[in-house]
């Protein structure tokens, strides 16, 4: 009695009914690739919102400096990399204060291994949901990016104070930043979905995800400009997305002692090419693997 | 597919179909890697059970061809041993999961209930975790916030709105997570055991929910082990045994069906290999027997002779806060009593390694003339259940002439106590009082 049709495991469509506006879903084995899923994703819009705002609401809980721990922590990270690379090694910033030059790299990065990590471990760390109740998978991630926004505010808005205090002229390069957000924001879904995927089956994934992430770190420009980067050698720090962001961000904010000129658009636009991809196969890997999480988690 | 005689009451149910299940499957497959995890446990424990019958090795049909159909306003019953596919029936057609072959089709705004409080956290206040939880439930912010007052009224815990739920009681926060589940207002809903949590008297409310849903026309597909629940509020049921749909019909008819067929054990059960594999890693149960007063094994005993209940079993690994039970089911599914080896400590005790046999002494003269079933469950008090055999054991008590009854005097009810009475001549009583004044 297979249906023959590809039609994704659970469609839900209207109908029209007499006495009640009733909808007609169908289960059936998916067969081809599954769809996106996007009308069923604003359907569960406000589930959405409610998982994000447990996370924000649950994560400083307890602590005695709550929210202040969001800003907190890019801040005692600025301090120790200010000693150790800025005063100690010396790093070149191209003339910017060493801490604004690594608080400007630390915030998206801090958005970045946040969101990743959280969407990467989120489907394990849901599995009494997913295996107890219907929604689509997708919402899990996508609320892993969204409450790591609110970090990110909290940490954007202490780079600001900061550049204000360091007297730094902001220029119109800042228009440029919500699209190098938009990047980090990207790359995070994009590498966590494949993360949070194999993660269902192989468990490797959470004692990975902190070892990635450190290896990660150095191998982007956050405590040193891409600048101490041969020239020729560029293109391929720019395989990773992070480099585009990270450099992006010192560039819309210290752009008086930049590091990424106009000139690098190209390798910005690789980067961003490369975020994309791992974004639209991650999704792919994500909802043709999405019918096993509920057995396998 | 099954049209079998409804009840009185359901004939008005013209209704059209509204689930329609038409040869489902689901298949797993028993890899090292799916075994690794705990969480799989759930689903799979009770499935392991047919590793060896049917099916290719490596894998099992938890739902083997399933077919039937429910129309609007039904209340439907799902009866069946643990790890016959119940619960990977609701999965299914709840979406959780995908079914392997076979399609199923549901009209109407589904709800499933598979676990009360799915989604609370700990760290949240009662009022945030009924928005959270109603989202997850899949009612609208909107929704909920109409039904807020209701709902806390509901769990009684108006005073601790705004405490974390860590600080509740387990029973505030099993009344708190039913609350908001009763409230939902699907056209469908797929309600798996959740009524076996809470105290006695809010079961009983609980029950009675369900009851009012029930009433109020909507369509309900319920799981449970409490056969008198179905019996109360399910006219038709479905028994599901190994994947496969056993019969269907009337729940009175198909209760009796299914006791039928379980206690074939008669006094003495041992657990075959199927069995086994299902049982914790922690503890095996290796028999289960009924024992005359003499120590001879039987599964037939007079009304005013004693017998015991014996389970011997094995603890692989020093374990703690171990409890052994048994429950007594008349056959028409009304659970008579209860009793835990723990009972006269109130809580379990630590084993070490080793085999083990409880004993159980149950009087004469407690239950009247009928058959009983005996369901025999191990666990671990708040923590984990680790074995459970519905109906393992089934015996008949037999009407006697002695002890003050005459043969062929019958009495109503599932008990049979002998109880002291008293008789004095009152007029007598009464004549002194008036010649002493």
């Amino acid at each position: 009695m297979l249906r023959t049709s590809d039609r994704a495991a659970a469609v839900t469509t209207s109908v029209e009914r007499p006495r009640t506006a009733a909808s007609l879903t169908i289960i059936e084995p998916t067969r081809g690739i599954a769809s996106l899923q996007l009308r069923a994703l604003w359907e569960y819009r406000e589930l959405l919102g409610f998982l994000a705002w447990r996370d924000i609401k649950v994560r400083y809980k307890q602590t005695a400096l709550g929210i202040a721990w969001i800003a907190l922590q890019p801040l005692l990270s600025t301090v120790v990399f200010t000693l150790v690379f800025g005063v100690l090694l010396e790093v070149p910033t191209n003339g910017a204060p060493y801490a604004l030059f690594s608080l400007a790299a630390l915030v998206p990065w801090h958005y970045f291994a946040g969101s990743l990590s959280r969407v990467g471990t989120g489907l394990v760390s849901s599995s009494n949901l997913i295996t107890k109740v219907y929604f689509p998978r997708l919402v899990i991630p996508l609320s892993g990016v969204l409450s790591t926004l609110v970090d990110f505010a909290v940490g954007f808005a202490v780079l600001l104070i900061l550049v204000f205090v360091y007297r730094v002229p902001l220029t119109p390069n800042v228009l440029w930043l919500p699209l190098f957000l938009l990047l980090a924001i990207v790359a995070a879904l994009g590498f966590g979905l494949w993360l949070a995927a194999l993660n269902v089956k192989y468990r490797d994934v959470n004692y990975l995800i902190p070892f990635l992430l450190q290896l990660w770190m150095y191998a982007t420009p956050v405590v040193y400009g891409a600048t101490l980067i041969p020239e020729e050698m560029r293109w391929l720090m720019a395989l990773n997305p992070m480099t585009a962001v990270v450099e992006g961000f010192r560039w819309c904010l210290l752009s008086g002692t930049m590091l990424v000129a106009p000139s690098s658009a190209p390798l910005v636009l690789l980067s961003a090419g490369i975020s994309l991809t791992v974004l639209v196969t991650g999704i792919v890997f994500f909802r043709n693997t999405e019918k096993t999480f509920a057995d396998l988690v | 597919m099954i049209s079998e005689p409804k009840e009185p009451g359901l004939t008005q149910l013209t209704g059209e179909t509204v689930v329609r299940v038409e040869r489902l499957s689901k298949v797993y497959r028993i890899g090292a890697t799916q075994l690794r995890h705990n969480t799989l446990r759930d689903a799979l424990v009770s499935t392991l059970k047919r590793t060896g019958k049917g099916g290719n090795s490596g894998t099992l049909r938890a739902l083997d061809n399933v077919s039937f159909e429910v129309r609007r306003g039904e209340v439907v019953g799902l009866i069946g041993r643990n790890g016959a596919g119940k619960s990977t029936l609701l999965k299914v057609l709840s979406r959780i999961t995908e079914p392997t072959e076979g399609r199923a089709e549901i009209r109407g705004r589904v709800a499933s209930l598979l676990e009360v409080g799915t989604g609370f956290h700990p760290e949240l206040t009662g009022r945030e975790n009924i928005y959270l939880n109603g989202a997850i439930l899949g009612m609208r912010r909107t929704e909920i916030a109409a039904k807020f007052d209701e709902i806390v009224e509901f769990a009684e815990i108006e005073r601790f709105l705004d405490t974390p739920v860590k600080r509740y009681s387990s029973g505030m926060y099993v009344r708190l997570a039913f609350a908001v589940a009763a409230h939902l207002e699907p056209e469908i809903l797929l309600v798996d055991e959740v009524l076996a949590v809470g105290d006695a008297a809010f079961q009983d409310r609980c029950l009675g929910k369900m009851g009012d849903v029930a009433r109020s026309g909507r369509t309900v597909l319920f799981v449970s082990h409490n056969l008198g629940a179905i019996k109360r509020l399910c006219p038709r049921s479905i028994w599901v045994d190994s994947g496969r749909i056993a019969r269907i019909g009337t729940s009175g008819d198909i209760i009796g069906a299914y006791l039928d067929s379980a206690g074939s054990h008669g006094g003495s059960w041992q657990p075959n290999d199927e069995s086994h594999d299902a049982q914790a890693r922690s503890v095996t149960v290796c028999a289960m027997n009924m024992l005359t007063k003499a120590g001879s094994r039987a599964s037939r005993f007079q009304m005013d002779e004693s017998f015991s209940i014996e389970v011997a079993y094995s603890v692989l690994s020093s374990l703690e806060n171990l409890r052994v039970g048994f429950t007594i089911t008349a056959d028409d599914g009304t659970v008579v009593f209860e009793s835990k080896d723990t009972d006269p400590a109130d809580y379990g005790r630590s084993y070490a390694a080793g085999n083990y046999t409880a004993r159980c002494h149950v009087p004469g003269n407690l239950l009247n003339a009928g058959r009983y079933y005996v369901t025999l469950i191990v666990d671990r008090p708040h923590q984990e259940l680790l074995f459970r055999r519905d109906q393992a054991l089934s015996f008949a008590i037999q009407a006697t002439d002695g002890a003050g009854l005459r043969a062929g005097d019958t009495r109503l009810g599932l008990v049979r106590p002998i109880l002291e009475w008293s008789c004095e001549d009152t007029l007598e009583e009464a004549r002194q009082q008036n010649a002493d004044s």
